[in-house]
């Protein structure tokens, strides 16, 4: 990969690579908060916005009102901090779906981005993310515990990837089950060099958010996802042979687009 | 097992492909009996519903015997002979609770496409109809699986032949729903459906036994019109007369009371409204030509409602909402809540009140089925409605 930050000559080519290492980590960390690519699963998305069957998605896109196009920008406040946010409606009570929650630990089967929580005590925890480019690590703490009704997140100073979060559970109107409201924050070390390239690696927030709450919904509603991962087409014997090996849980488990 | 293939834009084939097996423990396998061709598959066979990919197996009008179940499934058993509606409902979230099964939340498994397409939601899932809708495996095929088997199928304990039933899947109760969301005045309301098609024909006697004073259909094909007609229907055959003429002077200037669309998004029609659809839609702007939603509201009296039935897919501008404000039109559509009619409708075939067989004008089995969907989709040989046997 050539350096993107077009390093000095006089540096030695190991300590380039080094740099690069580090950028690449800062740019995987500024996208750390649910970063995988749409490509496998979101590639019928694309092929319909940008296929020829997608001359919809491009008249919208030219009046600025395309979702796809909404859903690929990348949010940022006036300090710099991006942040994502989405919310899902499901058919339990809050106290029953907080309690999921609240078990950080349980937190990477919430959210796909997360490779792994660990509970260091009653505030603290290690989070850490795994994407297409590496790992990224960083402590992070309560900052509030509502039982039944909110738990908020801060990473903690000198973190590699300044962070938090928030869960609101809420109870929806006409006993409809309860509304969980999602909010995730973050500062892009790159600033909008992080967001662009982060784009053209077709990674996408806001879809990753959407996908964890529906998959969520779908567990505590029915118990299992829908799928038709595995299913007999004219497509099938060419499958067979060229089909990755599928993973538990992961986008062909699900049944993502293909 | 052999089944119907989508293989490209007007390409259309019979293959040879693996049986499906249950992947979830909630699905069931149907050996299928009997499958039908549905007008709404002609939109995947001319290309105007995205999403769709070679290889996909059509068709979602089908029943047959329950032949395996999955470990969770409990109340349907090897050897049932059900009738399995078009669309997939999970049964517990909000919307599938409150009946409106089409729009359930969690049996499209694709639902990010979806929420691409239409701007943050998605409906359910579909048998046989795109991937935006799910990309199950459709039923014009010897076997199909069926997710969902304690939702969806729909048990036939009588001794009706499959074409009484057969339509319960979806043209029956598409056609009957259409008339339903009229709210139908019994003795006074006039009711017009556009499109003599499979579901305009069941839309027009759902009307008749909703008890509409009038049902008018207008088409322009022949044979369809005197089927209309066999029902005691009026009808208007739009390239002889003025529709909009006709219909006012069939209702002494008020227009009908209710208005049925039974076309959806591939309108035939004329004037410059019909050419400016056919533009866009070549342009790839629109999927939707509209002239029979323009007629629709242009006709509709006051206070009237134009149910739409017919299929839409994508954007729709010069639609004459003045008009539909003016007059305080009401607008009801979307896919059909299949499972809310299967009992009550199964009810009135046994009660003798219908024989759904009445539309069918062709039989043949699953190899010609490329040949029928040209048939169909051209009108030729008086062709209403096509019913395959998988087995023959
Ligand atoms: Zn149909
Ligand atoms: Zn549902």
């Amino acid at each position: 990969m050539d350096n993107p930050n077009g390093a000095t000559s006089n540096m030695g080519h190991s300590t380039t690579g080094a740099r690069l290492q580090t950028t690449e980590r800062l740019l995987l960390a500024s996208l750390g908060l649910g970063l995988m690519a749409l490509g496998t699963r979101g590639g019928n998305v694309r092929r319909l916005a940008f296929g020829g069957a997608g001359a919809l998605a491009a008249v919208l896109a030219a009046r600025g009102s395309n979702p796809v196009a909404t859903a690929m920008k990348i949010q940022t406040d006036s300090s710099g901090e991006t942040r994502v946010s989405d919310g899902v409606t499901i058919g339990k009570p809050a106290a029953e779906l907080y309690a999921v929650w609240r078990n950080l630990e349980n937190l990477p089967n919430l959210m796909r981005h997360l490779q792994e929580v660990k509970v260091l005590d009653d505030r603290r925890s290690h989070w850490t993310v795994k994407g297409p480019l590496g790992e990224v690590s960083w402590d992070a703490e309560l900052t509030a515990d509502e039982p039944g009704k909110r738990i908020a997140w801060q990473s903690v100073e000198g973190a590699s990837i300044e962070n938090g979060g928030e869960v609101l559970f809420r109870p929806a109107p006409g006993a409809r089950g309860t509304e969980i409201v999602v909010r995730l924050h973050y500062r892009a070390p790159l600033g909008s060099t992080g967001a662009v390239v982060a784009r053209a690696l077709g990674e996408e927030p806001s879809q990753q958010l959407r996908d964890d709450l529906m998959r969520f919904k779908r567990e505590q509603e029915l118990g299992f996802h829908p799928t038709t991962e595995g299913q007999t087409s004219g497509r099938a014997a060419k499958q067979q042979e060229d089909r990755p090996q599928a993973q538990p849980g992961g986008a062909l488990a699900q049944g993502g687009a293909r | 097992m052999k089944a119907v293939i989508w293989q490209g834009t007007n390409k259309i084939g019979v293959e040879t492909v693996p049986d499906p097996t249950l992947l979830l423990p909630t699905d069931a396998i149907v050996k299928i009996s009997s499958t039908a061709i549905c007008g709404s598959d002609l939109h995947l066979l001319d290309g105007r519903i995205p999403s769709m990919e070679k290889g996909d197996i059509l068709g979602h009008e089908f029943m047959g015997e329950v032949v395996e179940v999955g470990r969770d499934v409990k109340k349907l058993k090897v050897g049932d002979r059900v009738v399995v509606p078009f669309n997939l409902a999970c049964g517990v979230c909000d919307p599938c609770k409150r009946g409106f099964f089409s729009a359930c939340d969690n049996s499209n498994p694709n639902h990010r496409m979806a929420e691409a397409l239409y701007g943050g939601v998605s409906g359910g899932g579909l048998f046989g109809y795109s991937h935006i809708y799910g990309g199950y495996a459709g039923g014009q095929a010897q076997y199909v699986r069926v997710p969902f088997a304690d939702v969806g199928p729909f048990k036939i304990e009588s001794d009706l032949r499959d074409e009484q039933v057969l339509f319960l899947t979806d043209i029956f109760p598409t056609g009957y729903q259409a008339a339903e969301q009229c709210g139908i005045m019994a003795g006074r309301d006039v009711v017009a459906v556009f499109g003599a098609g499979p579901v305009g024909q069941f839309a027009a006697r759902s009307a008749q036994m909703l008890g509409a004073a009038q049902v008018i259909v207008i088409d322009r094909v022949p044979e369809r019109l005197k089927m209309a007609e066999a029902a005691g229907a009026m009808t208007i055959n739009y390239e002889q007369e003025d529709v909009l003429t006709a219909l006012r002077e069939a209702t002494g200037g008020r227009g009908p009371d209710h208005v049925i669309d039974a076309v959806g998004m591939e309108a035939h029609g004329h004037g410059p409204g019909a050419l400016l659809d056919e533009l866009q839609v070549k342009a790839k702007i629109s999927f939707d030509r509209i002239t029979a939603l323009r007629w629709a509201i242009m006709s509709c009296a006051k206070g009237g409602t134009v149910s739409m039935p017919g299929v839409y897919g994508g954007l729709i501008d010069k639609l004459p909402m003045g008009a539909a404000f003016a007059k305080g039109l009401i607008f009801r559509m979307g896919q059909t809540h299949t499972h809310r009619y299967l009992g009550p409708l199964l009810s009135r075939i046994e009660a003798g009140e219908i024989d759904p067989s009445f539309v069918i004008t062709h039989r043949a089995t699953l190899d010609q089925a490329p040949e029928l969907y040209k048939t169909f989709r051209d009108k030729h040989d008086g062709c209403i409605k096509v019913v395959l046997n998988p087995w023959g």
